[in-house]
Order: structure tokens, then C-alpha cells, then sequence
């Protein structure tokens, strides 16, 4: 269950969540005091203008950036001041990233992008061939494993992007807009896959969207508005 | 290790500019081999050059000469336990580009001041019975075809006509970097036949019995004959053979001066590169960062590249140079000991990684100290 008023004590816990941008003389704050807790399991969908600070929330809950103040505690780590070699370490364990443009590595094979995060790890060659099996046979690319990026269409390469996400059993997936550069139907086969990872496999999903389609999977869909979240519709309480 | 397949993807990402890049790394060490052999081979003789030796010659040019009667006074001197000398001919053989050094000697004298130079008893016997006898170095004999017994003739450009030789004996160096061109006969051969000149002698070279005397030996020689109509000035023979490298100019500062050039150029050249492979894959590194790699192992993963992109030209490189100078050398005598010395090779392939090290460093640095959030949103 998600709550936005910092009551609960979830896998994610976001407390009085501040980051501002200074352009020269120009203040601009991005999120403003936020507070937020996310359950293990959720899907919850960020929505909001651009602008709104859906991505900023995003990078501060994946440690790929620092808040100006407030913290972020993710299963009773708080990462907002870790050193920069212990967040890399914390990235590489818990969470698992897709981007709206798939971002793989163009000179690797499927295979090879989802190895990648593997290489960070103590698994030997076999075991990690054994592993990137797994997730690609898991998002239905077992046979495109020799495939480079170029050879896939942009659906298998979300599908690539998803199993390289989860290929080391991340705690919880951060999602950046995964369908916003795909049409209808391979929306839909990622939008079913993401699903089908939270009901088969536990994972917590956060995602960025202005994908209505997108929203309607999740569990909760909260609205940010000038750094500030201005609602929350649990689907999941009201049912 | 595990990372080495994913660095040599991105190698071959450009293949074009990779290869390029190796190119200009492997020509450019492929010039500093072959100017290191060039200053070395020149040098040859200084690198070589006896510790007890010193080299006795006019104080007003190598050119003039000395009386032949400096020898027996020599030899009297305290510290001098040997005295010899040697003329220079500077004849010619069928062709003024074949060119190798001619040297009247003191027959009794020469070979036990010089037991570097290896000669069968046999074959030194034998040129000591013949007065027109020859002793030469393995190189000129091979570049030449000679075998003991064969007639040369050799036309004298200082004492006029031609001079005939039998060839009775062919040394060889004891160790890398002896001078193997060298032509040897008798000195009495040359005083029988030359119209001037007579009773007087090139330079000598005198043994001292300990290293450590030769400064105040060379001093007390100078010191006998100064006032004197032949005036000496006297020098180790690393010395002489120093000050005889630098009568064609100072080698060694032009080496250096093209080699620094040829290196800045290089690391320009490979710097570019490695800069513009990091500027293009912003968004990639941005990625590797976003899924936990360090800091530092993307600085070491642009490094790593920016190495064997550097270590692969600068081993081709060598490898050719090294290639290029077993097949001796090609001027034709000026560089006797055309020869590429491991340790040679070796600095050669320490100045390839440190171009690898330097020009990678500022790329590297770049994408190390790269924000993630600022990478992606080059996407």
C-alpha cells in the first residue's frame, strides 16, 4: 500500500524530499518536501506535466542523483548519503532500470547487455550465461540472444532493456516512460510483462508515464504538480 | 578479464578511426626504432669503448699525424703497460659508396690492445707472414663475398695508386655492438709504399693498468710532449669515439628533436581519439553508471582502451622496425652495427603505454567524473 503522507513504513520510505536547481542567479525547485512510502509489490505510476519533477523523483529513488535535502531510505538503507562508490554497489544490487529509449548497448548482443550488470558481480562465466538465459527466456527473447540492438525491433529491445533490469533479482524496478517510444501493441506485450514480473515474481515497480494505458496497470497512480504530489488515486485501497 | 570482451567491442566500434589510430601509433614507433638504431649504431663505438684504453692523437686535428718514435716513449711512461697505433687509409673498393673503414696497424701490437676482436691463431699468423695481408670484420667480409685467400685491390685517395691485399684473416666482435666493418694491414706495407707522410703514425692507443689512472695518465702525456712540434691531446677512447660521432653533427639531439615531435603528434593523434570514442558514448557511460558501475572502473575501462589501442600500435610498429633491421645495414657501411637492442624495444614499448596512459587520462577523467543524470539526458 502506498501512502503519501509518510505514515507507513514501507520497502521505500521518502521523507520532506527537497531538490532545487540553481541556473546563475535563478532558483527553480523541483520537489518540494515530498513524503512517500512504497510498499513491497506496489506498481505505482508517476503522471504530471513535464517539468512536474516525475523524473527527479525517479533519479532520486534510484540513487542516480542527490537530493538538496530530505531523505530516501530504500529497505532501511538511507541512500541519500552514501559515497558515491557505495551507491554504485547499492544501484547494482537493488534496483533494476528501464528507459523510455531502451538504452542498450549497441556493439553488445542481447546477451551482452543483459550480462552487463552481471559483470559487477562474483558469478563465474557459466553462471552468468545461466542467468542472462533466464531473463531473456523470461521476456520471450531466448532466441534473439545473439541479436545486437540493431537486429531487434523497439519492442524486443524494451523486452532486452527489462530482462537486463532484472537479471540480478533487483528489489524493486524504476521504469522512465518504458512504453513512450513504442506503439499500441508492443506497449501493450511491455505493459503485460511488467505486469505479469509483480504478479509472478514480487517485484515493486515505480514508473514515470503519460501513458494512460500505462497508469491503468498500475496499483497507484500519483500526480505531481510543480514538485509537489497533488493526488493519489489507490486503486488498490478502493477495491 | 570479464570486462575485456565488452572493451574490445568498443574498439571495433569504429573500426576505421581504431585502426587509424593503431596506424599512426605503429609508424610512429616504427620511426623511433629506427632512429633509436641510428644513434645507436653511431655510438656503437662509444658504448663499447675499453675503460683502460686512451686514445693519443695531434692536438691540432685528428687529421695531422704523430712520429712513430711517441711509441717507445710512451711505453716508458708509469701507468702505460701497452702502446699501439693505427693509420687511417680511407681507400676506396670498386665504388666510393661502399665504404668501410681502412686502418693501418702496428702488427705486433694491435690484437692483444684489442681482444674484443676475435681472430683464429691460425689466420693472425698467417697475416703476419704476409705483408700485404689483410685481417677484416665478418660485416664487410659478407657484404663484400671475400673469403681468406681472396686478392682485394683498393685505390688509395690519401697515398695515391692502387693498393692490393690478400685477405688472410676475419675477425669477429666478442659482443653485440663491436665493430665488425673494420679493414686491418700492415702498417709497414703502408711505409714501404707511401711517398710522404713517412715515419709518422694516425693516433696511438695506450693501456693503462687501472681505470682509475687514466685521468692523470692522459694529463702526464700531454703534459710530455706540449712545447714540442707534434703536440698531443689525449682522451679516453669513449671520448675520441664521442668527439669522432659528433664530426657528422649532434645525432642525438636531431633524434631526440624529430622523436619528441613524432611522440606529441602521437599523443595528439590518440588523445582526439579516445576524446571523441568518450564524447560519443556519453549517454552509454551514463547507462554503465546508472546500472552500478563505479567510477572507477569506467576511468579504468577508457583507460584499458586507450592502452591497447597504444600497446597493439606500438608492438606493430617495433615488430616492423625490428624487421627492417635484421636485414642489416642499408647504407652500405655507414652503420655497422644496424641493430635494434631489446632494451631498445622494450623503452620503445614503455613510451607506446605511457602515450596510451597520458592520452587516455583526460577522456577517462571525463567520463569518471561524468553525472549520470547529466549523461542520460544526452540520450
Amino acid at each position: 500500500m502506498v501512502t503519501i503522507n509518510g505514515a507507513g513504513h514501507g520497502l521505500i520510505s521518502v521523507r520532506k524530499l527537497n531538490k532545487v536547481y540553481r541556473r546563475g542567479s535563478e532558483t527553480i525547485e523541483v520537489l518540494q518536501g515530498l513524503d512517500l512510502d512504497v510498499e513491497q509489490g506496489d506498481v505505482v505510476a508517476f503522471m504530471g506535466p513535464s517539468g512536474s519533477g516525475k523524473t527527479t523523483l525517479l533519479n532520486l529513488l534510484g540513487g542516480l542523483d542527490t537530493p538538496t535535502s530530505g531523505s530516501v531510505t530504500v529497505g532501511g538503507d538511507e541512500i541519500t548519503h552514501m559515497s558515491g562508490g557505495r551507491l554504485a554497489a547499492w544501484r547494482a544490487r537493488h534496483v533494476g532500470f528501464i528507459f523510455q529509449m531502451y538504452n542498450l548497448i549497441p556493439v553488445l548482443t542481447a546477451a551482452g547487455n543483459v550480462e552487463l550488470p552481471l559483470l559487477l558481480t562474483r558469478l563465474s562465466k557459466a553462471q552468468r550465461r545461466k542467468h542472462v538465459e533466464t531473463a531473456l527466456t523470461l521476456v520471450g527473447l531466448a532466441d534473439r540472444m545473439n541479436h545486437f540492438p540493431r537486429q531487434l525491433s523497439g519492442g524486443q529491445e524494451q523486452r532486452v532493456a527489462i530482462a537486463r533490469a532484472i537479471v540480478t533479482d533487483p528489489s524493486f524496478l524504476l521504469c522512465d516512460e518504458p512504453t513512450g517510444d513504442l506503439d499500441r501493441a508492443a506497449a501493450g506485450e511491455i505493459l503485460d510483462l511488467v505486469t505479469s514480473l509483480v504478479r509472478d515474481h514480487g517485484k515493486t515497480v515505480l514508473m514515470v508515464t503519460h501513458d494512460p494505458l500505462a497508469a491503468e496497470r498500475a496499483d497507484v497512480v500519483l500526480h505531481l504538480d510543480k514538485g509537489v504530489l497533488v493526488e493519489a488515486a489507490a486503486k488498490a485501497a478502493a477495491s | 578479464m570479464k570486462f575485456l570482451p565488452f572493451v574490445l567491442r568498443n574498439l571495433f566500434r569504429k573500426k576505421t578511426r581504431t585502426l587509424l589510430t593503431v596506424g599512426s601509433i605503429a609508424v610512429a614507433l616504427f620511426l623511433f626504432g629506427l632512429l633509436v638504431t641510428i644513434e645507436t649504431s653511431l655510438n656503437a663505438g662509444i658504448d663499447v669503448a675499453g675503460a683502460d684504453r686512451l686514445v693519443i692523437r695531434n692536438r691540432t686535428s685528428l687529421i695531422m699525424p704523430l712520429p712513430l718514435a711517441y711509441q717507445e716513449r710512451l711505453r716508458q711512461m708509469p701507468h702505460i703497460t701497452d702502446a699501439t697505433f693505427a693509420t687511417w687509409f680511407g681507400g676506396v673498393y670498386q665504388d666510393e659508396r661502399n665504404f668501410f673503414p681502412q686502418f693501418a696497424v702496428d702488427t705486433e701490437t694491435y690484437r692483444q690492445m684489442f681482444p674484443e676482436f676475435e681472430i683464429p691463431d691460425q689466420q693472425w699468423r698467417d697475416f703476419l707472414s704476409d705483408q700485404e695481408g689483410a685481417v677484416v670484420g665478418r660485416v664487410t667480409a659478407d657484404r663484400f663475398g671475400w673469403k681468406i685467400g681472396d686478392r682485394v685491390p683498393i685505390q688509395g685517395t690519401i697515398w695515391p695508386g692502387t693498393w692490393e691485399f690478400n685477405i688472410r684473416a676475419i675477425y669477429d666482435g666478442a659482443r653485440t655492438g663491436d665493430d665488425e666493418s673494420l679493414f686491418w694491414f700492415h702498417w709497414k706495407y703502408l711505409e714501404e709504399r707511401r711517398p710522404f707522410g713517412k715515419g709518422t703514425v694516425g693516433w696511438y692507443t695506450v693501456k693503462v693498468d687501472d681505470p682509475d689512472n687514466a685521468v692523470v695518465v692522459a694529463r702526464k702525456v700531454d703534459e710530455s710532449f706540449a712545447n714540442s712540434a707534434w703536440e698531443t691531446s689525449t682522451e679516453t677512447e669513449k671520448a675520441f669515439a664521442a668527439g669522432f660521432a659528433k664530426q657528422i653533427g649532434n645525432i642525438r639531439f636531431l633524434i631526440l628533436s624529430i622523436g619528441a615531435v613524432v611522440l606529441f603528434t602521437l599523443l595528439l593523434v590518440t588523445g582526439n581519439t579516445m576524446a571523441m570514442t568518450v564524447r560519443e558514448r556519453v549517454p552509454e557511460l551514463g547507462v554503465l553508471k546508472t546500472l552500478g558501475f563505479t567510477d572507477a572502473t569506467v576511468l579504468v575501462l577508457v583507460l584499458v582502451e586507450s592502452l591497447l589501442i597504444a600497446c597493439v600500435g606500438g608492438v606493430l610498429g617495433l615488430a616492423l622496425a625490428k624487421l627492417f633491421t635484421l636485414g642489416g645495414d642499408p647504407t652500405g657501411g655507414m652503420l655497422p652495427t644496424f641493430y635494434l637492442a631489446p632494451s631498445e624495444m622494450l623503452l620503445g614499448f614503455a613510451i607506446a603505454v605511457t602515450v596510451g596512459l597520458v592520452a587516455g587520462s583526460v577522456p577517462a577523467l571525463t567520463a569518471m567524473r561524468l553525472r549520470i543524470v547529466d549523461a542520460l539526458r544526452r540520450v
